[in-house]
């Protein structure tokens, strides 16, 4: 396996490969933050994440169609605008979901399972309707592309950095929100104990319906942040719901450090065996060897001890 | 006074009886061949929505892997027809006869290891229900030994049928990859793509149908079956009442798997070939909706309910491909929000009522509406 390649080549590839992963790391941490606060906080299955992200990355595709249009002189900071603008959309649908149709299911998380699937399928078609099946691509503001040249075998795309700096910025302000915030204490002391909750005066629909909001909200940037990487199609959203709950329960649901962790592991593992495999039987053992985990441990990496 | 569960109650019969009449006479008089061969294709899928009755509507066990089952069944038979209809002179032109022709595209010059029992129609016949019932075994095994249950228990067969899709894709030289196993033509020198065998096929299905419905009514009449609800529940009380829970709900699991592979070989008969598209999460989930529309709690409602899913799938995307999708997601919110019960569920509370009012002239005494045991379902997680 190794015998074709001298050190420093060997070298340069995991570099690379590592790099690689590290961008797949940073949009399954995107995708898996806005589902790990809903089903973490909250033990709704969304099944229509995937959607809201695409939703994320039809908005700014159509900020991108705008700015090209009547503001070609700002187009280089068109992005900050459509990503604020995917998080606002992403969101406020998230609400409107959840004063609609998840509220009324808190009690069945199967029965919300099967809704949030047919709720998947109508934003599908609505994005076939509004936008047409075929896939659009966003086009990135001339300081975005290229590449940097750290050696000269190793070179890391600056879209890549740009990604994960974003990652690195959305999660420290998710944990600041949940962790120190007076309202991610409300949210927290909801999942803990929600009659208790209730009793000392959080008003714990509003806090639902917040955090679901938040949580779309995050799959939004997500979505704006992956039109970067690829293009947008209505059923994109499919591929990755997949990985990203698998992602959230191999961290161990309600555990924000075990979801990074395990988004971390996962992708690292996949984009080196990818490497070596063909992309298929990669993601085919990664995915065998979650599953094979999670069968040993079920609770995933990281728990929360939550009196039920 | 506790009465002792009477197999095959009178409501039971009846049911069957018009299931029967519905099927044998009705529909086999008024379509044609090619109507009656879609017939057909959807009932396989009801092999599976029987399944899911016994293991997500009694025991409470949602698996959205049940396209892994259905698949697994369907290739083990598609296996076995793939290699009649490749005979060493029916691919002279290959650069290695006799092997199936998507082994000799991907440059694989000898059958592999895997494939050379399919040879057998005896083993594909017992393989078809063995090889998914054993899976089934043991991911419930693994899952249920270790009380992973509920939501997490639904997303890791859905990650099942992901993998396997994938593989399945993956290893084209093998499996035939996306295309799946096609041109399969004959069964033991019997041309199954006439319209005479379709006929045949359909019959041998429907009976296969009966058995099957009659299996699972003896599971939910039995003392089973009251395990089984019980255990949907309030778990933890069968488990301290001495029953060992995990065992029961891998008995449902299994039966289910069983069920959807026997429905899957038969889809490979009907339809002639097997793909990965049978497999995968969209599949999946469209088999729990057709339990979901027919009533989850109903045997006879998941038939009906699939029948009627696919019917208006079918004639929907026919003449509007753009309002099925829509169609079908507003399915799924209706049926969770306002109609827990599905079909099953409006029949026994609007229709039968009345049916029996009419019949008798009096109202019957709650509870005592025949073929029904449990309650709701919405009462059921209200009550949780």
């Amino acid at each position: 396996m190794f015998g074709d390649y001298s050190v420093g080549d060997l070298g340069a590839i995991f570099a690379m490969q590592a790099f690689a992963g590290l961008i797949l790391f940073s949009v399954f941490v995107l995708m898996a933050l806005g589902l790990a606060i809903i089903f973490g906080q909250m033990g709704v299955i969304n099944m229509a994440h995937g959607e809201f992200m695409i939703l994320g990355a039809y908005v700014t595709w159509m900020t991108k169609t705008v700015f090209q249009e009547y503001l070609p002189s700002l187009f280089a900071g068109y992005f900050f605008l459509a990503m604020a603008l995917a998080f606002v959309a992403a969101g406020a649908l998230g609400m409107l979901v959840e004063w609609t149709l998840i509220r009324h299911l808190y009690r069945r998380p199967l029965d919300t399972l099967l809704a949030t699937w047919g709720l998947s399928l109508i934003l599908q078609q609505a994005y076939r309707s509004i936008f047409g099946a075929r896939e659009v691509g966003v086009e990135l503001p001339e300081w975005m592309m290229g590449s940097k040249h750290i050696t000269d075998t190793i070179e890391v795309q600056i879209n890549g950095l740009f990604v994960m700096a974003l990652t690195t910025l959305i999660t420290c302000a998710v944990a600041y929100i949940i962790y120190w915030s007076r309202w991610g204490r409300q949210v927290r002391a909801v999942v803990q104990n929600r009659v208790m909750a209730g009793a000392v005066g959080i008003n714990t629909e509003k806090v639902d319906r917040y955090t679901f909001g938040l949580g779309c909200g995050i799959a939004g940037v997500a979505g704006s942040a992956f039109t970067m990487i690829g293009s947008t199609s209505p059923t994109a959203g499919q591929l990755y719901i997949v990985d990203t709950f698998l992602v959230v329960v191999f961290g161990g649901a309600a555990s924000l450090v075990g979801t990074i962790a395990s988004a971390f592991t996962i992708s690292q593992a996949r984009s080196t065996l990818e490497f070596f495999l063909s992309g298929s039987m990669a993601q085919v053992l990664t995915l065998l060897a979650i599953v094979g985990i999670l069968m040993l441990r079920p609770q995933g990496l990281f728990t929360l001890k939550v009196r039920k | 006074m506790i009465k002792t569960p009477r197999f095959l109650k009178r409501g039971d019969l009846m049911a069957m009886v018009a299931l029967a009449v519905l099927l044998v006479v009705i529909l086999p008089m008024t379509l044609d061949v090619f109507r009656l061969n879609l017939v057909a294709k959807y009932l396989t899928y009801a092999f599976v929505a029987i399944g899911l009755v016994l293991c997500w509507g009694m025991g409470g066990i949602l698996s959205l892997g049940q396209g892994v089952f259905f698949g697994l069944g369907g290739y083990c038979m598609a296996m076995f027809l793939k290699l009649e209809a490749s005979s060493v002179a029916n691919t002279k032109i290959q650069s290695t006869p006799g092997i199936p022709d998507f082994m000799d595209w991907n440059q694989i010059t000898q059958l592999p290891l895997f494939w050379q029992p399919f040879h057998s129609l005896t083993f594909a016949l017992i393989a078809v229900v063995v090889v998914p019932t054993a899976f089934a075994l043991l991911v419930g095994t693994a899952m249920f030994k270790r009380r992973v249950g509920g939501v997490y228990f639904a997303i890791i067969t859905q990650a099942l049928a992901a993998i396997l899709t994938i593989l399945i894709v993956g290893q084209q030289g093998y499996t035939g990859g996306i295309n799946g196993i096609t041109d399969l033509r004959t069964l033991k020198g019997w041309d199954i793509r006439s319209d005479h065998a379709k006929l045949i096929l359909y019959f041998v299905e429907v009976a296969c149908l009966f058995a099957c419905i009659v299996v699972a009514i003896l599971i939910r009449n039995s003392k089973l079956g009251r395990i089984l609800v019980a255990m949907r529940e309030k778990e933890d009380r069968v488990r301290f009442s001495g029953y060992n829970v995990a065992n029961f709900k891998i008995f449902a699991f299994c039966a289910a798997a069983a069920f959807a592979s026997i429905g899957g070989a038969l889809f490979t008969l009907e339809v002639g070939f097997m793909s990965p598209s049978f497999v995968g999460i969209v599949p999946s989930i469209e088999m729990v909706i057709y339990t979901a529309v027919g009533g989850r709690l109903s045997i006879f409602g998941a038939v009906y309910g699939t029948l009627l899913v696919n019917f208006a799938k079918t004639s929907l995307s026919e003449s509007f491909p753009q309002l099925w999708l829509f169609g079908l997601g507003a399915l799924f919110i209706a049926v969770v929000l306002a109609f827990p019960n599905g079909l099953a569920g409006i029949w026994r509370d609007y229709v039968q009522v009345h049916l029996v009012r009419l019949i008798f002239r009096r109202r019957p005494p709650p509870g005592a509406v025949p073929g029904w045991t449990d309650d709701s379902v919405a009462d059921a997680a209200a009550a949780e």
